[in-house]
């Protein structure tokens, strides 16, 4: 097993999938002959030639909308959006044109279509680069939404979600890219769409969260956990279909839970599984259901302090998990 | 073309018509509930494209759907049944009027969010490309479409990819009730597709004859490689904008002038003038198309409703989610 950063993963499992599949392309904006922003397709260009490696106008309604007719076709496209940030011009494409086409057409349209897109603060990307959008897409039936927080996940994730008959919108923690490292497996195997997974256990507090947070939540356990307070660490993995089975479950062992994300508070993910647990748990509870988010301003602010101000971190999750402990 | 295959124009642009002005008295009646949007009067444009379309070329169409859908094949029993909300229909009741569909028939829809459905039209050209097939995809949509961003997008894109689309405007003057030169810069729209180096042509959309000719020139000359191309076709629907419009953006006088260009008529006259069909042969044309129409009323109207478990099934393709 070799290690691998988060982007090495996210590439090799595009690589192995192209490589698997000839029906698998990608498509977006600078993908090809420069190897993405991110250069998350490195290389993939040159292995695997400009048909299926495809450099895409500036255009991220027609870059969903063709992905969307491609997958009618019976391709399999994935589509990158170069910031999450930009995804909004998509956004109908997505909404009401893949997640829908299944149910209109009673299963005889399928959208087997991957959208990939770079999400999240700490970066210093400022307003339009740093922004989370996964509880817009989480809330529309007929989307998958999946966000990995380790390289290893990364790879079985992709892979699921290239493989997946629904389309899927996997949101990468750009921060994390380079950050996350982790040993990944040379071979083919998948992480399966769906499933959350408890990366620690414990006994006192469910803390629940995914991507980047979940980087800060290990360390914030580990923090507290000197401290006797011992938690259990839940990377949800899939926010769509979410996997309601691991929270409850969780939350009926520890009797308190915490729900990290950056995105901002309202409305945000956390409020579906703070819901989640109120309405299957509600009788196993020692504490109110917390969550630690994102304020609610209108986006990451460039400055270093306000964008630190911004995000949580595992400072701010320890203190917030000592809190709860306590209650 | 045999006479057969000329009578078959005329007994689709019958029952589009028929079928439609049933639909508007079921609309009346309260049996059909939503929205309706009448093609009446456009019956020449997709009956022409599409009379020239082979089984491999698709076609995609905005909200105006139905006589696109008879035209590709679908039933006028699958049609109404759908117009009905029936488990019957060919959505099954799940899609109603706008999102009428059949795969198999190479349908892929009537789509309700205008020009959205241009850059998923584009994506199944790019299939073809991709997959060495020689195939055309006919994308129409209407006037009020070609100025929204997915148009332009699409447009570009597809000269960009030189995907074999069909790009065909139904100019019926009217985006709704806003005239065309009021909402588009350029209101002769084949103008646009200059904007993106690409060939173009109008026809006359009420002669179902011109319609046929200039398609089949442009379906081949794309089916050749030559990439995309843009029709504009001059039509005019009838009716309003859909059930219920008060159609004050336009005089009866307007209407009026338009109706004496049915396309019904004009082709009703070409085929007696050219000795192509008597009177009688076109009235027992006639007679047919409606003995279809009223037998896929009593089929809708006899059709059971979808089961309330319907409401959940194909969220997503793996019911296990």
């Amino acid at each position: 097993m070799a290690e691998m950063t988060l982007v090495e993963a996210i590439r090799r499992a595009m690589d192995e999938e192209m490589a698997r599949d000839e029906r698998v392309f990608i498509v977006g904006e600078d993908v090809g002959k420069r190897g993405g922003v991110f250069r998350a397709t490195l290389g993939l260009y040159e292995k695997y030639g400009p048909e299926r490696v495809v450099d895409s106008p500036l255009a991220e309604a027609s870059i969903v909308g063709v992905g969307i007719g491609a997958a009618l076709y019976g391709l399999r496209p994935i589509c990158e959006i170069q910031f999450a940030d930009f995804i909004f011009p998509a956004f109908n494409q997505i909404v009401s044109e893949a997640a829908r086409m299944c149910y209109r057409s009673n299963g005889e349209w399928t959208v087997p279509l991957v959208i990939r897109a770079p999400y999240g603060g700490g970066i210093g990307g400022g307003l339009y680069h740093s922004q989370s959008v996964e509880a817009f897409f989480a809330h529309v039936p007929g989307l998958k939404v999946v966000i990995p927080s380790n390289p290893y996940d990364a790879k079985g994730l992709l892979k699921a979600a290239v493989r997946d008959p629904d389309p899927v919108l996997f949101l990468e923690p750009k921060k994390g890219y380079r950050l996350l490292r982790g040993e990944v497996p040379e071979e083919d195997y998948v992480v399966p769409i769906g499933p959350a997974h408890i990366s620690r256990p414990g006994r006192d507090i469910s803390l629940f969260t995914y991507g980047m947070m979940h980087y800060y939540a290990l360390q914030a356990a580990e923090m507290v956990a000197a401290e006797g307070i011992e938690v259990e660490v839940v990377d949800l993995r899939t926010l769509a279909p979410v996997d309601r089975t691991t929270i409850l479950e969780s939350v009926r062992r520890t009797g308190k839970a915490l729900i990290v994300h950056e995105d901002n508070l309202t409305g945000g993910y956390g409020a579906e599984v703070a819901a989640t647990i109120a309405e299957g748990a509600f009788e196993f509870l020692d504490a109110p259901v917390r969550r630690l988010c994102g304020p609610d301003v209108p986006g990451v602010p460039f400055s270093h302090p306000l964008q630190d101000w911004f995000m949580p971190n595992a400072q701010k999750i320890a203190d917030a998990l000592r809190a709860l402990a306590a209650y | 073309m045999v006479k057969k295959e000329y009578l078959d124009l005329y007994y689709q642009m019958v029952v589009i018509r028929r079928l439609e002005e049933r639909a508007a008295e079921l609309y009346q009646q309260g049996k059909i509930g939503g929205f309706l949007h009448l093609y009446i009067g456009q019956e020449a444009v997709s009956t022409g494209i599409i009379s020239v379309r082979r089984p491999e070329d698709r076609v995609i169409t905005a909200y105006r759907d139905h006589g696109v859908a008879i035209n590709c094949g679908v039933s006028a029993k699958e049609v109404m049944a759908e117009l009905l909300g029936k488990a019957t229909g060919c959505s099954k009741g799940k899609g109603g009027s706008m999102h009428l569909a059949d795969v198999t028939k190479n349908f892929w829809g009537g789509h309700a969010i205008v020009g959205a459905h241009l850059p998923i039209a584009a994506g199944l050209a790019l299939g073809d490309v991709y997959q060495n097939q020689k195939a055309v995809t006919i994308c129409m949509f209407g006037d009020g479409a070609t100025n929204i961003g997915f148009f332009h997008e699409a447009l570009n894109l597809s000269k960009v990819w030189n995907l074999p689309v069909l790009w065909v405007c139904e100019n019926n003057k009217y985006g709704m009730g806003t005239a065309v030169e009021r909402a588009s810069a350029v209101p002769e729209i084949a103008l646009k597709a200059d904007a993106y180096g690409m060939k173009r042509d109008q026809v006359d959309g009420m002669d179902v004859m011109k319609v046929r000719q200039v398609a089949a020139r442009m379906i081949e000359e794309i089916r050749a490689g030559g990439g995309p191309q843009f029709l504009e076709v001059f039509t005019y629907r009838f009716r309003g904008h859909s059930m219920g419009d008060p159609e004050r953006y336009r005089t009866p006088d307007e209407v009026r002038k338009w109706q004496q260009d049915d396309p019904i008529g004009i082709y009703h006259n070409y085929l007696l003038e050219h000795n192509i069909a008597t009177e009688d042969e076109l009235q027992k044309t006639i007679r047919e198309a409606e003995e279809e129409v009223e037998e896929a009323v009593r089929f809708a109207e006899a059709s059971p409703e979808p089961a309330p478990e319907d409401l959940f099934k194909h969220v997503y393709v793996s019911e296990t989610c």
